[in-house]
């Protein structure tokens, strides 16, 4: 079996990543647009996956804690002029704390009980955000339009400038990246053994020396933390937040992009991302009548097709190309 | 060749020929070409507010019409109207979608107080026309700060001073109970009530009660509203609520002198649903003929209408006056863009629809359209009008500018 020749590696590589770099000046605004919201999508999805990929804890309620993210990144940027990028790591910690107290409290319920117990928060949301008494901060019903930041800088490449989505475009792939890069680091070592142990066995976990309640809760922290982080820049990319944007669907299409994007699998978020994005917009222009059926179609076909994710087709696809190699 | 003076007139006009050609060069910006005119539009086809789908699928079957009859200066209408569900977050993104990936020239009767604000710095930070919104909230005729936004019907504020004093005239020591939706829209409503009444609206309002337009019903609001002892009632809602609340109260035994607003005074949408008869007795205030006032079942505007309907919305509804209300909307854009001519630019457009000065075959008599550089409300009188269980009977004078 030979193993990958680093020298490839390194090529594809900087390919991919020339690529990134330039794809935001090939096509329109729009399309840029439709890209960011794919990588706030992945990162949403990536902190889901920690929860529910790695350490089994079924969330059907992180849309409120993306929610949560949302509103304080735009009460923070409308109400007290903060400036975008410090509204990440602010959602970051007002999302760590309330996921915190959610989890704690869910330490009681395993399995089907925490999935009901999280869907009754992400129906909960819409409502709590329209309640008259703090209409005067969240803006009730008709939310908070924000202004779009503007790039520090212009240039024009491939005769298109910097346009505000095109930076918010490297601003998110650079926040992406870095999420990216963090959750890798966490779940490669210890941590990452500890959580996936606790999912297949917990009693034997606890038998090993592993802090449960704590260990937990602080999954489901870190989990709406990050959730939240990719709330806040969605809240900067679209620039608008109302209560119904963030309805029970939100939180089951990112359940949807854990399992399309496949479970404990960080890469797999971004084809998370891609889909929830992508394939209602596909499902519309197949039919204006009835998108949602043909969204549903497509998502049992893909089940069908890859009952892993993208991540578990990719690795079956590698595991053939190999054992072929080595016969 | 000696230069003869005839040639030299023959090379003159032939010079001013070209030029002039030159000067009437048509513009266009995004959205505009030789042939057609691309024209966003965004309504509540799905929702809690669907029963307003009937306007974007009105005004799509005048267009047609439009384009059937060679449309205008030779461009056909293309009309690109999507759904937003009442739902200011997906009204976002179809804006989005129109102005960006569409590349409309312009939108159109975009509708809803909740949808337009969510789009209103986004379509002005864009320099494209938010054109005619259907809507009367008071915000959208701000030339100085909004100069991109227009809206269209009379404006919220002013009407509920026409009812306010109307009370005043003929209920001085009414009580008064309230029901509004809790937005932009039905605050607008609310606080042009409240400013009619001046100093006795504390005394005079016993009770204001709001719902949400994502409530399945507001039963539980109108059973409080009667509990307070008001003997007037003014319905600050959308044709769903509407009827909810004309049928309640007749359910409740409440039979207060009942104020509706102007956006739900549809025969057919709010008050047959409602049962007719419990909705003899109500006060509106109309711009527009409804279909079903037999005084209007008459003559040219009438034959033209219903001829349009009968052809090209034959599933339509004749007695909802949404139907005449996209008619109308419709024709005011056809005048703008006929007077727009070969400019087709968005300032263009902008500069065209800021100097109407018109009136419309389908609205009350007595009532124009008429803007101005500093006037962004095309529409601004209205007359008391009262439900008698068929039709809307007019009384009264024409109030407004």
């Amino acid at each position: 079996m030979k193993p990958l020749d680093r020298k490839w590696v390194w090529f594809w590589s900087v390919l991919l990543l020339v690529g990134l770099l330039v794809l935001p000046f090939l096509v329109k605004n729009y399309r840029v647009f439709q890209f960011n919201l794919v990588l706030v999508y992945a990162i949403a999805i990536l902190g889901l996956n920690i929860l529910t990929g790695f350490n089994g804890q079924i969330s059907l309620g992180h849309g409120a804690f993306y929610a949560f993210g949302a509103y304080t990144a735009a009460i923070l940027m409308d109400k007290l002029g903060v400036p975008y990028w410090a509204t990440l790591p602010a959602a970051f910690v007002v999302c760590f704390c309330f996921g915190f107290l959610v989890g704690f409290p869910a330490l009681r319920l395993a399995g089907h009980y925490l999935a009901l117990a999280t869907f009754a928060l992400a129906l909960a949301v819409p409502q709590l955000l329209k309640y008259k008494g703090i209409e005067g901060m969240t803006g009730g019903v008709q939310g908070l339009v924000l202004t779009k930041p503007e790039p520090p800088f212009s240039f024009r490449f491939l005769d298109q400038p910097l346009s505000a989505d095109r930076w918010l475009y490297f601003f998110s792939l650079a926040v992406a990246g870095l999420m990216f890069l963090l959750a890798w680091n966490l779940l490669r070592g210890r941590v990452g053994r500890a959580l996936i142990a606790v999912r297949d066995h917990p009693i034997a976990a606890t038998a090993m020396g592993i802090n449960l309640p704590v260990f937990k809760s602080m999954t489901f922290g870190v989990s709406a933390g990050i959730t939240g982080l990719a709330g806040a820049l969605g809240a900067i990319v679209v620039a608008f937040v109302s209560p119904d944007s963030f309805t029970v669907n939100l939180s089951i299409f990112l359940l949807v992009g854990v399992v399309v994007g496949g479970l404990a699998s960080i890469p797999g978020a971004i084809f998370g991302g891609i889909f929830i994005q992508f394939v209602p917009n596909i499902a519309d222009e197949i039919s204006k009548s009835a998108p949602a059926a043909i969204y549903g179609l497509l998502l049992i076909g893909f089940m069908y097709l890859l009952p892993m994710g993208v991540m578990g087709g990719v690795y079956k696809f590698w595991m053939r190309m190999r054992t072929k190699t080595a016969g | 060749m000696r230069l003869n003076t005839f040639t030299l007139a023959i090379a003159t006009l032939a010079a001013l020929a070209i030029s002039s050609s030159a000067l009437a060069q048509k513009k266009y910006d995004t959205g505009a070409t030789d042939k057609e005119i691309k024209i966003g539009g965004i309504s509540p086809y799905s929702g809690p507010a669907s029963a307003y789908g009937a306007i974007g699928k009105a005004i799509s079957a005048y267009f047609a019409k439009i384009n059937e009859e060679g449309g205008i200066n030779g461009r056909k209408l293309n009309f690109i109207s999507l759904d937003d569900g009442y739902n200011p977050a997906k009204t976002v993104e179809q804006a989005r979608k129109l102005v960006e990936e569409d590349e409309v020239l312009f939108i159109f009767n975009t509708l809803g107080t909740p949808p337009n604000s969510a789009i209103h710095k986004y379509m002005n930070g864009k320099k494209t026309p938010h054109l005619f919104v259907a809507t009367g909230a008071t915000k959208w005729g701000d030339p100085k700060n909004f100069p991109w936004t227009m809206g269209w019907q009379p404006n919220y504020q002013s009407e509920s001073k026409v009812f306010a004093g109307h009370i005043m005239e003929t209920k001085p020591n009414a009580k008064i109970a309230i029901l509004y939706q809790n937005d932009d829209y039905g605050k607008d409503y609310l606080k042009g009530f409240e400013d009619g009444l001046g100093d006795k609206a504390k005394t005079m309002i016993v009770s204001k009660i709001s719902y949400e337009v994502t409530d399945p019903t507001i039963d539980s609001q109108m059973v409080s509203l009667k509990g307070t002892g008001a003997d007037t009632f003014f319905n600050i809602t959308t044709p769903k609520f509407a009827a909810q609340a004309i049928k309640k109260a007749a359910e409740l035994g409440w039979k207060p002198t009942h104020y509706l607003n102007s956006v739900s005074a549809s025969v057919g949408a709010v008050m047959i649903p409602a049962g007719v008869e419990n909705g003899v007795g109500i006060f509106t205030a109309s711009y527009l003929k409804d279909p079903t006032d037999p005084q209007f079942q008459k003559g040219k505007e009438w034959d033209d209408w219903l001829a349009w309907m009968k052809k090209y919305q034959p599933n339509g509804d004749i007695k909802d006056a949404n139907n005449v209300y996209g008619y109308t909307a419709a024709q005011g854009l056809v005048q703008v863009l006929k007077q727009a001519g070969d400019n087709l630019t968005r300032e263009n457009i902008m500069k065209q629809a800021a100097s109407l000065d018109m009136t419309l075959p389908m609205l009350l008599p007595g009532v124009n359209v008429k803007t101005g550089p500093d006037d962004f409300f095309p529409i601004e009188r209205e007359q008391l009008a009262k439900f008698d269980g068929k039709t809307w009977v007019l009384f009264g004078k024409v109030y407004g500018r």
